[in-house]
């Protein structure tokens, strides 16, 4: 493996230039294939039937009227889906996945899957959804954290006791698991502190918002065979799940990521994949299911709400002695939220001698939240970096330089346990402070904030492999969607480990029985681990064209290197025949040994973290409390940025993402336990004109577990925001701001004192 | 219930279809005529992924009947490009990377070239409020809107 020595500073011939994706053309000519783009012979429309109760117990489901409608042809209940014995290794957020794709015995929460209907035409399917008789017993429920876990509150799953508690707790709640972390002497570290900050946040759950919604077609053969395509993060997850929920063997599923229009996480698990397939399975005919957007906003996996209790403690030199978090994440009536990741990213920016973080998985009557972008880390950073400011202004201290005091940087202990290598978090913080938007001066109403964030990069189980094909051009085929231009990237880097112009190199997502398995796209680790497998799968390419060219010129092995592009003999060999390029060694591939190619199967470690820090200046109306962001700027540690164009876009899109999220984006529920702002026009996501243009600064520390230094970036982005702009609201209103979305009504009343 | 006969122009091709009376002209120009392009984000006019020019105007197809659209001329993102020639602003959102998934992609092009049809020289203001229309929850608009700019600037020239 590389040292960064090694890589740093080095000058690459197309890693880092902006070339057009290969998949581009498809996409401005509407001739990419999204997830409801497919259309098979004699195909059939699904519709879902959903719970209107947040909780209630389900008595009885009549089909009969709806089976006799003319052009039915199968109707579906959780009685049609019988896991199979590999259900129960199902990896761990499958958890549950089941009891979500279709309710068993009870639903619980407004949207829930009830029954299912296949017929000729979308409408007929319809019709028969209210042909449907459910009985329900309506029981009381609750979605709210705070009422969750009161003592008095109803109790959704009778049989959940919290794990990880000493002593064990002797009767069920709606927590299901407490979690901590940390490391020193919080008691101690608050003793030695000049100036301590506490309080309370509320965050409110907001939804990933791709623009496609799921879709599938799924077509179940008389041989128990069965195709399905979708959009999804994961195809092999698809294939896990749907095989192990009807009870099929995994080789007789093919699954295919289609083009995908968004996930951002929230396409990294299944929801209607299963139903289409049993469907299809019922009837014997290919059923397309498509949700709604109603569908997506009631019964696909928004991200946790939140309650984050913070208090750190800081001396007069502006050094933090202590930091403390206590995290409530409600994951939907379902175990399992992403209050993992939240505790341990809390802190994560900063080299504390003393740090705790506790975390409570909370059950309540909402859809089973999925990730979304740095799942758990948004609502973390938000009271930690609300905290910094609060505390920088008291101390009297810029907030940068109060952040750079206390940064983390190599060699410092996570509050998560490992110690970091070299990372960049410093450098974005020194990037923020020499920046013209950080100079520049602020008009009437305004504020600025600021704010750091971090994320992992995952590793995960990865495949690639690029075959040479006998006219000097190459392919490359990986198992991990490419939900933002990564195929883009990983032609960028077969072309420059191989030597050839990256217009020789393609590259195609292979569906799930043209490649061994592969992790899904998330984790930020695309770019990342399916980059190395690339990088590996071309070497190995590599080892095979030199001992071609060993054969023809009748030398060992060892006695060729590889150089832009050529085979060259070396050693005692050297300059004895000239080099062999890429095209003419492929040429005669069929007369040296048979067809080219190169394969990687590895486990990628979890080897890369990705800094940013956020500038954003916010500016408010005193009279109706509406906000607007007016200069916005992301600085990133991006490793080695492949293509440059789509590392900005990663952090202009994750920014406006979050300016969503803490000006207007949020769950409401009303009383009944019912959503009530299920569509685009209600969840109100920001538009063209909400925003201005998003500065970006690329910083590259390059990533010493990377070939190329990379790190991988898509979620970082979505960390900040909340932190920057809660800050630069408190500054521009003078009250600290406490409670996301920051909607012109909290800000009307936080100025007016409320 | 009987479906209803619809004669209209595509990209300047005369079309028929058989639709049903309450089915939009997304899903007609989607699942009757193969024209799969347009995309269906929301079905109820927010998101713009559906956008279409019907005689000259752009309108939101998810919100139109396919039956109203007999006797009336269609444009689609499928006819935006000249044969092999891409449109400038084809081209110029492939070169600014203005788009990452490209669900959205087809939207705003067609929404885009409305504009630039109507006014060849907008700023950025009438830029980002005339695609207040349609959501891009991938780019932060930031590449959108500068390839809008960037090829109303080439056109002009
Ligand atoms: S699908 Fe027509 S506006 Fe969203
Ligand atoms: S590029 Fe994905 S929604 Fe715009």
């Amino acid at each position: 493996m590389n040292k960064i020595d090694d890589i740093s500073g080095t000058e690459y011939k197309y890693v880092g230039s902006r070339p057009v994706r290969p998949d581009g053309l498809d996409k401005v000519t509407g001739k990419a294939q999204f997830g409801a783009d497919l259309y098979a012979p004699g195909m059939l429309f699904a519709k879902i039937l959903r719970s209107p109760h947040a909780h209630a117990r389900i008595l009885s489901i009549d089909t009969g009227k709806a089976e006799a409608l003319d052009g039915v042809k199968a109707v579906l209940t959780s009685t049609d889906l019988q896991p199979g014995e590999g259900a129960d290794d199902l990896e761990d957020d499958m958890d549950h996945v089941l009891e979500n794709v279709m309710a068993r015995g009870k639903a619980l929460y407004d949207g829930h899957a009830v029954a299912a209907v296949a017929a000729t035409s979308a409408s007929i399917a319809r019709k028969a959804l209210k042909l449907i008789d459910v009985e329900y017993e309506v029981l009381p429920h609750v979605t709210d954290i705070e009422k969750a876990i009161a003592p008095d509150a109803p109790v959704i799953r009778e049989d959940m006791y919290t794990q990880d508690m000493d002593p064990k707790p002797d009767k069920p709640s709606n927590i299901a698991r407490r979690m901590e972390i940390g490391h020193g002497d919080i008691e101690a570290g608050f003793e030695k502190a000049d100036f301590i900050f506490e309080r309370r946040f509320r965050t409110e759950a907001a939804h990933q918002g791709y623009i496609e919604p799921h879709a599938c077609l799924a077509d179940y053969r008389s041989d128990g065979h069965a195709e399905i395509w979708c959009c999804t993060q994961g195809h092999f997850m698809v294939r896990s799940a749907c095989a192990a929920l009807l009870g099929m063997e995994l080789s007789k599923l093919r699954v295919t990521a289609s083009e995908i229009g968004g996930g951002f996480g929230g396409k990294t698990t299944v929801f209607i994949e299963p139903v289409a397939l049993a469907l299809s399975r019922k009837c014997g005919r290919p059923v397309k299911l498509v949700m709604d957007r109603d569908e997506v906003f009631r019964a696909s996996g928004p991200t946790p709400s939140s309650v984050v209790d913070v208090k750190i403690g800081a001396n007069k030199d502006g050094v933090i002695t202590a930091g403390f978090a206590e995290l409530w994440f409600q994951g939907g009536a379902f175990p399992g939220s992403v209050i993992d990741l939240g505790t341990m990213c809390a802190f994560a920016c900063y080299d504390l001698e003393n740090v705790k973080a506790i975390g409570w998985d909370v059950v309540v009557n909402r859809p089973k939240s999925a990730a979304y972008r740095a799942p758990g880390a948004p609502m973390a950073a938000f009271a930690v970096e609300s905290g910094l400011d609060d505390l920088a202004e008291r101390i009297g201290i810029d907030p940068v330089d109060f952040r750079l005091k206390n940064a983390a940087e190599e060699g410092s202990t996570a509050a998560f346990g490992p110690k970091f290598r070299r990372i960049g978090l410093k450098e974005t913080l020194e990037a923020a402070k020499a920046s013209d938007h950080y100079n520049s001066p602020l008009g009437p109403n305004q504020g600025r904030g600021i704010a750091c964030g971090f994320w992992f990069n995952f590793g995960g189980t990865t495949s690639a492999s690029i075959k040479i094909e006998l006219d000097g051009t190459a392919m490359v085929t990986v198992g991990t969607p490419d939900i933002g231009g990564s195929r883009a990237s990983m032609c960028l880097m077969a072309a420059e480990t191989l030597g050839i112009p990256y217009e020789n190199v393609r590259c195609v997502i292979a569906d799930t029985s043209l490649l061994p398995y592969s992790a899904t796209t998330e984790g930020s680790r695309t770019t990342h681990s399916s980059g190395m497998a690339t990088v590996y799968a071309s070497e190995n390419a590599i080892k095979v064209m030199c001992g071609r060219a060993a054969k023809i010129w009748g030398i060992p092995e060892d006695a060729v290197d590889w150089k832009d592009g050529h085979a060259r003999p070396s050693g005692a060999n050297a300059g004895e025949f000239e080099p062999m390029s890429l095209a003419d060694i492929a040429k005669k591939a069929h007369e040296t040994g048979g067809a080219i190619a190169g394969h990687c199967e590895f486990e990628a470690g979890k080897v890369g973290q990705s800094f940013g820090t956020h500038i954003a200046d916010a500016e408010i109306d005193p009279e109706t409390g509406f906000t607007k962001i007016v200069r916005y700027t992301v600085i990133q540690d991006a490793g080695r940025a492949i293509h440059p164009s789509y590392v900005e876009g990663q952090y202009q899109g994750g920014a406006v993402q979050g300016i969503g999220w803490a000006l207007n984006e949020e769950y409401i529920y009303g009383e009944d336990g019912r959503l009530q702002n299920a569509g685009f026009l209600d969840y109100r996501m920001p538009v063209c004109s909400d925003v201005p243009m998003i500065e970006t600064e690329i910083v590259e520390v390059p990533n010493a577990g990377h070939p190329f230094g990379v790190r991988g970036v898509g979620e970082t982005p979505i960390v900040p925001p909340l932190g920057a702009i809660g800050n630069a609201l408190s500054h521009a209103i003078g009250t600290r701001m406490d409670t996301i979305p920051m909607s012109p009504p909290r800000v009307l009343e936080a100025v007016s004192g409320g | 219930m009987s479906k209803i006969h619809v004669n209209a122009t595509v990209n300047g091709d005369a079309v028929e279809y058989l639709c049903e009376p309450d089915e939009s002209l997304l899903d007609s120009l989607r699942d009757r005529l193969g024209l799969t392009g347009s995309k269906e984000g929301c079905g109820t006019g927010d998101c713009g992924a559906c956008s279409v020019v019907l005689d000259g105007r752009l309108v939101c197809s998810c919100l139109v009947l396919g039956a109203e659209a007999d006797g009336r001329a269609i444009e689609t993102i499928e006819g935006l490009a000249d044969g092999d020639e891409l449109h400038p602003l084809q081209q110029k959102f492939l070169e600014h990377a203005a788009l990452q998934c490209g669900i959205c992609t087809p939207g705003f092009l067609v929404a885009a070239k409305a504009l630039l049809d109507k006014n060849p020289d907008p700023d950025e203001t009438e830029i980002r409020y005339w695609l207040a229309g349609n959501l891009c929850r991938c780019t932060g608009y930031d590449k959108i809107v500068r390839a809008v700019m960037d090829t109303a600037e080439e056109m002009r020239r």
